[in-house]
């Protein structure tokens, strides 16, 4: 039985945790992540799961023992927001170097100083080269979905790497919208039992976990990780076509609007894309031929795909809500590096937005919409990067 | 000893063959090596005990010898030794090498 | 009941840290863990952080454990650990396992005093039932003998070195046993090699405790201490003796002293044959030999008067 509530984004995650039972869960409270942990610690007190729940005196700790237990030999989970993923990264590395099928909630927030608790995706962009795979949520359904599907690409057997299923912060994480859940027998059934592999407690296989690897090896072992890596794209599109089935929603690597016949386009990730889309409508009722593309799966970075979908274009603006000071953006990286052996190439721009919980608003999309209008007719130059809605 | 290969059937840093260690012949780091005078040992296993490689062979309670494959030579079974009446049972001399 | 521990029955015993490990010769920590090991009877687990023991037993494609081990970072070896005990209560109680385990963690002093102590506390905090043993070789001998919080009063280390105007590490040690005993946990002990029946009988007593353990044990380094090779037994035993160390155990708060050395040898004794200590007898630096002597004294008063009255003599 489907039903349809409105709940906040970190109730639909805490939700989608009570229905997934993992053996274990570890974690530290942090804002906006700790409203989650909240809910799923009273289903734990009021007895509706198995899951052992560490509640640790850090995030170093909590991936640590997230480590422990997920080389222990069961299903693993954990969450956390800004700060908090930017403590535990020496481990993030550890958890995928050691294959281990971890999921955690990132509740996207800024990263100090100055201290701000608002959303931007400064953490998790920090953790993109850490080998952990990236799904991206827009809102409060599309992270119950990824939180469901991750279980699944994450211990699939090829795979075994961990996920990180990303949502705003405060934005998707606090406010309330209308989503679907699944009934708990059909999510069960959906993720399937966990198969331990090479259990650290099956004493009667006596492994050693996390040995030295020097120079002889780490190289190569480093290949197959990308490798692995790779592997993603097929696991997580069959996990997304078994998921339609069960939901009658459709997951692709990355989502598109409006795009087929678009000139100019915007690339987003997460939340803003729905005030983006919103503008979209509104520029397309004046004859603007405008679309929109918004990854779901950011690492692996399914390059060609995103190529295909957006090499026609004019004039693409990235809108990035974190930012490498000094360079370009991580998202606007990953689009020039996606269209740079095409034939034809769009005139590409790079906009940051929104951090530490800046407003986005549609006069913002309009904004950049002009600008791109502009550049296309040739009007003004091209400024490739540049933050936008700073308070004059 | 030949070194795998790492590729994506086996990136896992896992060893799955407990205790395989045993294939490294640490013997060759002695310069000194232990000797044993069983005439002055009472079998008390001190050296067994203490021997940070394992290298004391022990049957049926008494020691046989040691293990020279695995022996680092350090001098701990000599110096630990009690012996009999005073009398070591083992010392340590210089290792002849080839 | 556990096992016996008269060493013709230990010796009958599979040892369970394989030959062909690249501890250093002469190394206590290999003789620590080896002790550890002989005295527990149920199937052991383990974790490490880096660090010496670490890098020296696995190493691909080798291990020298024949027990499931596992080590992920520096910090952390606690909250491994946790996590690993954690997942076998959690299977446990699902059915999904049914032996007995014991949970063991080897880390070295930098991974315990200094860069692990969080992740240590929070763990004790939590009750997680694990018995963490520190050998505690008082640097950091791994990265090449840096002074650590375990690193004695007057040491000369690569990154306290005794020079002409600091004579060597300025700071006293942590007294990380008592700081454990603050966290109430229902086990706390201090061992030596040298006391090998003391050790393992307290080994077995912590592993028949349900809760988190602690129990620090010296480990002589010959490389780091400046010392011989064949020395690890013979300097433990005078640390002893000296009561540099302390044999002690608390249980639920209770403390007992486990042995009194017949005749308390003065601390000169443990310091002269060490390298690390050669800096102290050059009459500048007398002082610090004096003034270490009167805080060992001091403790060594307090520590009786907390609990001699139970103490046993080996
Ligand atoms: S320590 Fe000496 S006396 Fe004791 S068993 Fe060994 S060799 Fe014999
Ligand atoms: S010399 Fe050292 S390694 Fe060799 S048997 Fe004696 S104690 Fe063991």
């Amino acid at each position: 039985m489907k039903k349809k509530i409105a709940v906040t984004g970190n109730e639909a995650l805490a939700e989608a945790l009570r229905q997934i039972n993992p053996d274990v869960c570890a974690a530290y409270p942090i804002t906006p992540q700790t409203d989650m942990m909240q809910r799923f610690s009273e289903f734990v007190a009021d007895g509706l799961v198995d899951t052992e729940l560490m509640l640790v005196e850090s995030e170093h700790s909590a991936m640590s023992a997230c480590i422990g237990a997920s080389a222990g030999g069961g299903r693993v989970a954990t969450a956390t927001s800004g700060p908090g993923l930017a403590l535990m990264w020496e481990m993030l590395y550890v958890a995928s170097g050691m294959r281990c099928p971890i999921v955690m909630p990132v509740i996207n927030r800024a990263l100090s100083a100055p201290l701000n608790i608002h959303c931007d995706h400064s953490d998790a962009m920090g953790a993109r080269d850490s080998g952990w795979i990236q799904l991206w949520s827009e809102n409060a359904q599309e992270a119950y979905d990824n939180m469901i599907m991750a279980f699944r690409i994450a211990e699939h057997t090829d795979i075994r790497l961990p996920v990180m299923v990303c949502m705003d912060g405060f934005i998707i994480s606090h406010s309330l919208g209308i989503m679907e859940f699944l009934a708990d027998d059909v999510v069960r059934k959906f993720i399937r039992k966990f198969t331990p592999h090479e259990a650290l407690l099956d004493i009667n296989h006596p492994v050693s976990y996390g040995p030295l690897i020097v120079t002889d090896q780490y190289h190569e072992y480093k290949n197959a990780q990308n490798n692995i890596m790779s592997e993603v794209f097929d696991v997580a599109s069959d996990v997304a076509a078994e998921f339609e089935n069960i939901s009658g929603r459709r997951y692709g690597f990355f989502e598109t609007y409006k795009l087929e016949d678009a000139e100019i386009g915007i690339v987003i990730l997460n939340s803003a894309a729905g005030t983006c889309k919103d503008m979209i409508d509104e520029a397309r009722r004046e004859g603007i031929k405008i679309g929109l593309l918004k990854p779901r799966l950011f690492r692996p970075f399914p390059y060609e795909m995103i190529a295909a979908a957006l090499s026609h274009l004019k004039v693409i603006c990235v809108l990035d809500r974190s930012d490498s000071f000094g360079a370009h953006a991580p998202l606007f990286v990953e689009i020039a590096t996606s269209l740079y052996n095409c034939k034809q190439r769009p005139v590409l721009i790079n906009r940051i937005y929104g951090l530490g919980g800046r407003d986005f608003m549609p006069e913002h999309v309009s904004g950049v919409i002009n600008e791109m209008i502009d550049i296309a007719g040739k009007k003004i130059e091209i400024i490739p990067k540049k933050y936008i809605s700073l308070r004059k | 000893m030949k070194t795998k290969i790492i590729d994506r059937s086996n990136c896992r840093p896992v060893i799955t063959q407990a205790g395989n260690s045993v294939a490294l012949k640490t013997g060759s780091w002695r310069s000194l090596e232990p000797v044993l005078l069983k005439e002055n040992c009472t079998n008390c296993l001190l050296c067994w005990l203490y021997c940070p490689d394992m290298s004391v062979i022990v049957r049926d309670g008494k020691v046989e010898g040691f293990d020279m494959d695995y022996c680092k030579g350090c001098g701990i079974c000599a110096l630990e030794c009690p012996g009999k009446k005073g009398q070591k049972a083992i010392r340590m001399r210089k290792e002849e090498k080839e | 009941m556990s096992s016996s521990l008269k060493i013709k029955e230990l010796s009958k015993k599979e040892i369970l840290l394989a030959q062909g490990h690249r501890m250093c010769q002469g190394c206590g920590a290999s003789i620590v863990v080896k002790m550890v090991m002989l005295a527990i009877d149920k199937p052991i687990v383990a974790c490490s952080p880096t660090g010496c023991l670490e890098v020296t037993t696995c190493i691909s494609d080798y291990t020298s454990w024949k027990i499931p081990w596992i080590h992920s970072a520096f910090e952390n070896a606690a909250a491994t650990m946790a996590g690993v005990e954690t997942m076998y209560r959690s299977l446990k109680k699902q059915g999904k396992i049914s032996e007995d385990m014991s949970f063991v963690v080897f880390a070295g002093d930098g991974g315990t005093y200094d860069i692990g102590f969080q992740s240590l506390s929070g763990a004790l905090e939590r009750g997680h039932d694990m018995l963490y043993i520190c050998y505690d070789n008082g640097a950091y001998m791994n990265t090449g003998i840096q002074r650590s919080g375990a690193t004695p009063f007057g040491a000369s280390t690569t990154t306290s070195p005794a020079g002409s105007a600091v004579p060597g590490k300025i700071h006293q040690r942590k007294d990380i046993t008592r700081i454990m005993a603050a966290h109430n946990i229902p086990y706390v002990a201090q061992a030596s090699p040298s006391h090998h029946l003391d050790l393992m009988r307290k080994i077995q007593k912590a592993l028949s405790i349900e809760g988190p353990k602690y129990i620090n044990i010296l480990s002589p380094c010959h490389r780091g201490w400046r010392s011989k090779p064949d020395d690890a037994i013979a300097l433990s035993r005078l640390a002893v003796n000296t009561s540099f160390w302390p044999l002690f155990e608390i249980e639920n708060g209770k403390t007992r002293v486990t042995y009194i050395p017949k005749d308390k040898r003065p601390l000169r004794e443990f310091l002269r044959p060490q390298g690390r200590f050669a800096h102290l007898f050059q009459p500048e630096n007398e002082w610090i030999i004096e003034k270490s002597q009167a805080k060992i004294d001091a403790d060594w008063s307090a520590l009786l008067a907390e609990g001699a009255c139970e103490a046993i003599e080996e």
